[in-house]
């Protein structure tokens, strides 16, 4: 990565009020601007994120302690047992489908990537703004089904009781009722959404660079947008072409995954997983890219090993399209495919490996700052580590029969992308957000936020680890209990971590109420990016004259 | 201080979102078909038994063995891994505690000394002047091929580990077949006259009584002989269901139209849990597993107690059907119902 330097006059000419902006209907409801449809991808994915965070706290509250406490009382008087026990496998749906579709990916390539793509590689605007336009808009209206889907009958209770895998049969035969086809079809829309906006980020990328900017010079926050549109485009018309056959398997008599009519329930698992592994780096690539810029701003220093680093999260897109069976070493593979799965899973730590120390290499000898984004950053390093380390564990083919489907994935997957993903989220919001808002939050509530969330969600994840190696099984409304003791500690986490959320509100609040003007480039020499040759928040349109890199 | 904590995150919940109202308001009161008199006060059902206590099986036969407390089944607050008492299990626990936690403890040990070293003498306060180093082609490669290492130092007994699990039965050996239905399980004995027993979980208080712990107690066990390998044929009925005894190391999906082979082997006597691991529908957290492990002749009174056969016994006047099969029936089923409706209060 260089470092770049725009042309002074061409700021200038931003200055000036030229940008009009489009009233409030066609502004935020007929968008073609990148910056505004991002800030659009942010707000839904906040409120995304709370739906489903409560929902995680519906879940905690009833395996508080043992025994079914809540689900009978939520689920209303005169339902059945197994109404109330519906529930909770819809609650478990809603959560895993909100937070992967509608909180995570909006969020890192809708929100963060519209907005600071076409800043950071000096484009006046997407390829495609109008497609823009209605990636997002089909977002709200698969949103909309998918919570609609809890109102309608899906099988024993209300809503879709499948899990976020939507595995056939339990999602074909096992749940009668709309619900599960709601569900489908909130998936094809959100899909088709990010399917156009891959096509858009990658065009985007590959045309619109500011001159003298070659792939090798751009920025890694955009280097990890690209190559997750690729797993983007790649990766999710197979799960669209999974969830048609799963659609038609229902409604129109095919039997592509019935073993009564020749079909096969794994091969619905191995389309998903094809899709669903790809997916997991689709969420935590774009974190890499912010946490590589944040480290270098405040260690004051290049990243270390820039193409190191880039080539890194190519390989990880890549070896993530192979080894997609190891979610699914249980299901009766032979011995040769768990070996292989085995071994080539393994083969992801090498690159991730080469991340985690290239950013440590990036602080060796910088100069640095402890702001919130920062301390978000080094979090999220060190919670990855412990998030990677189980995945090794798990990698294991013949380890991972114990521990396959109990409380130790659970926490994997929470420490990868709760502590992982959302970490880098957050550190990117608080090492954007005076760009993008033109005001400045409480430090001091960013950091306070900060270590009650990360206190919060160690107490709430730390302790599923042995819940899994005592093999409590996931998706489980109700323990024996034994298990009692560590569940109770995570439900405790899970307030403390709460209160972090709550804080980080009020430090939003805060912002807009009080917050200081922030300038141009508020974090100083270590900011090296074009966004931070702009104003804050940018003009309406930027570099209507293109920067020329040297 | 549960409830404080409960309070609190109910409150939480409730502050942040309409989600929570939404689920109360979202599930309409539907009639209710099969548990009508449960709607209002689901407790204390009386679990519908319809045969003796103990197991309806000939006591002079068989009696369902006691649980050690602590073995089979997990423990108060525990940590680690279900005491292993099958070859492949005891390999298993020893390659993830002797080599991959000890590994993994290094790796997170490392980074988080070297992000601890790097916080403590890069900060801005005692090195003022960063440095513009950005390229170090050796230690690039030290840390490239030295995790390649560590991984092929794991991957040696991993790989060894998985062909040893793959190790197919010796012929003869006893065939089980395992059929996951919602939501019971089902054991068939092919080799014995082909008597199935079904296994309901046992509602709470019972379980209680017979001395067992609460949601993973079943009526009537999977019992096979100790020491001896046994293969089991796993196929799911309805939907996809998941056989797991996490003493053994065994897990193994129950697909509908597929069957599933592996080998069980355990070789202390006992009685060992566990638990539905795969989605399964409404009641998948109240299908457990029981295997009991008996002595060879214990086993083959279990078997005749069945109205199984044992090789080399007479073949039995008239083939009398297998009881558990001819009691399996609609009235069963509804049992069932019943019994796991007591785990809702």
């Amino acid at each position: 990565m260089t470092t770049i330097a725009a042309d002074g006059q061409i700021i200038d000419d931003h200055a000036h009020d030229a940008d009009h902006k489009p009233a409030f209907f066609q502004r935020w409801f007929m968008s073609t601007n990148h910056k505004d449809i991002g800030t659009l991808y942010l707000i839904f994915a906040i409120v995304a994120g709370v739906i489903g965070g409560a929902i995680s706290g519906m879940m905690r509250l009833e395996l508080a302690e043992p025994g079914i406490q809540y689900l009978a009382d939520w689920v209303g008087s005169g339902a059945s047992a197994d109404e109330a026990l519906h529930l909770w496998n819809v609650l478990v749906t809603a959560h895993g489908l909100i937070m992967v579709f509608f909180m995570v990916m909006p969020a890192m390539i809708g929100g963060f990537g519209n907005w600071f793509v076409p800043l950071m590689i000096g484009a006046p605007d997407m390829a495609f703004p109008r497609m823009n336009n209605v990636s997002f808009w089909l977002l709200v209206p698969a949103f909309i089904l998918l919570l609609g889907s809890t109102f309608v009958p899906g099988g024993t209770g209300d809503g879709a009781g499948t899990g976020w895998t939507v595995y056939a049969p339990l999602s074909t035969s096992g749940s009668v009722g709309p619900a599960v086809d709601m569900v489908i079809l909130s998936l094809h829309l959100a899909g088709a959404s990010s399917i156009l906006g891959a096509v858009n980020f990658i065009t985007t990328i590959f045309n619109m660079r500011a001159p003298g900017m070659t792939l090798h010079k751009m920025p890694l926050f955009a280097w990890s947008v690209l190559v997750t549109a690729f797993l983007l485009l790649l990766a999710l018309p197979v799960l669209a072409a999974a969830i048609t056959m799963l659609l038609t398997d229902r409604n129109f008599g095919t039997a592509f995954f019935d073993s009564a009519g020749g079909g096969d329930p794994v091969l619905y698992q191995h389309l998903f997983w094809f899709f669903g592994h790809p997916e997991v780096y689709i969420m935590i690539l774009p974190g890499f890219g912010m946490v590589s810029h944040i480290i270098s701003t405040f260690s004051r220093k290049p990243i270390f090993g820039y193409l190191g680093m880039a080539y890194a999260m190519v390989a990880i897109g890549v070896v993530g399209f192979v080894v997609w069976a190891h979610h699914m070493f249980t299901t009766g593979l032979s011995v040769n495919v768990k070996m292989y799965f085995t071994a080539a899973t393994m083969v992801i730590a090498v690159p991730t490996g080469i991340k985690i120390f290239s950013w440590i290499a990036t602080m060796w000898g910088g100069s640095m700052t402890f702001k919130t984004p920062m301390v978000w950053a080094l979090g999220f390093i060190f919670m990855f580590t412990v998030g990677g380390v189980t995945g090794v564990v798990l990698a294991n083919g013949g380890i991972d029969d114990n521990l396959h489907d109990t409380y130790y994935v659970v926490a994997h997957f929470h420490y990868v992308l709760s502590l992982g993903a959302v970490f880098s989220m957050f550190a990117g919001f608080y090492y954007w957000f005076p760009k993008m808002s033109g005001r400045h939050y409480s430090e001091l509530l960013g950091q306070l936020h900060f270590w009650i969330f990360f206190i919060g969600v160690n107490v709430l994840f730390f302790p599923m680890h042995f819940l899994g190696n005592q093999s409590m099984p996931r998706r489980y409304p109700d323990y024996p209990e034994q298990f009692a003791y560590w569940n109770e500690i995570a439900s405790i986490g899970y307030a403390i971590m709460a209160v972090g959320v709550v804080i980080f509100f009020i430090n939003i609040a805060w912002a807009f109420i009080a917050g200081r003007k922030a300038e141009d480039n508020y974090w100083g020499e270590g900011a090296t990016t074009l966004e931070w040759t702009l104003s804050s928040p940018p003009p309406f349109h930027q570099f209507e004259t293109l920067p020329q890199i040297k | 201080m549960t409830h404080y904590v409960k309070a609190w995150i109910l409150a939480l919940g409730l502050i942040l979102t309409p989600a929570a109202a939404m689920a109360q308001d979202a599930l309409p009161a539907a009639p209710d078909v099969d548990a009508a008199p449960a709607a209002q006060n689901v407790e204390a059902e009386a679990p519908a038994v319809e045969e003796a206590p103990a197991s309806g099986l000939d006591p002079a036969l068989y009696t369902p063995m006691k649980p050690t407390e602590g073995v089979g089944m997990p423990v108060d607050g525990g940590i680690d891994f279900q005491p292993q008492v099958s070859p492949t299990g005891e390999q298993a626990k020893w390659i993830n505690n002797s080599i991959l936690l000890p590994l993994m403890a290094i790796v997170c040990l490392l980074v988080l000394v070297l992000l601890f070293v790097v916080v403590i003498r890069y900060r801005k306060g005692a090195n003022p002047e960063a440095s513009k180093t950005t390229h170090n082609t050796f230690i690039e490669v030290v840390w490239t091929v030295i995790p390649v290492l560590i991984l092929l130092v794991i991957a040696v007994p991993s790989i060894s580990l998985l062909a040893k699990q793959f190790e197919p039965a010796p012929d003869g050996s006893l065939t089980i077949k395992v059929t996951g239905y919602q939501w019971y399980w089902g054991y068939g004995y092919p080799d014995n006259g082909d008597f199935e027993v079904i296994s309901n979980m046992l509602p709470e208080d019972e379980a209680k009584a017979r001395g067992e712990p609460s949601l993973l107690a079943v009526d009537n066990r999977m019992v096979i002989p100790v020491g001896k390998p046994v293969k089991l044929l796993v196929t799911g009925a309805d939907v996809i269901h998941s056989f797991a005894i996490p003493s053994a190391w065994f897990k193994l999906d129950a697909v509908p139209g597929r069957i599933n082979e592996k080998v069980l082997q355990i070789d202390k006597v006992g009685v060992y849990y566990g638990q539905c691991s795969e989605l399964c529908g409404a009641r998948h957290g109240f299908m457990p597993i029981a295997v009991e492990v008996l002595p060879e002749d214990k086993f083959n009174d279990w078997v005749r107690a069945n109205g199984g056969t044992v090789k080399g016994d007479e073949p039995a006047e008239g083939g009398e059907p297998a009881a558990e099969v001819a009691a399996f029936d609609g009235m069963n089923i509804q049992g069932a119902s019943a019994g796991a409706a007591v785990a809702v209060n």
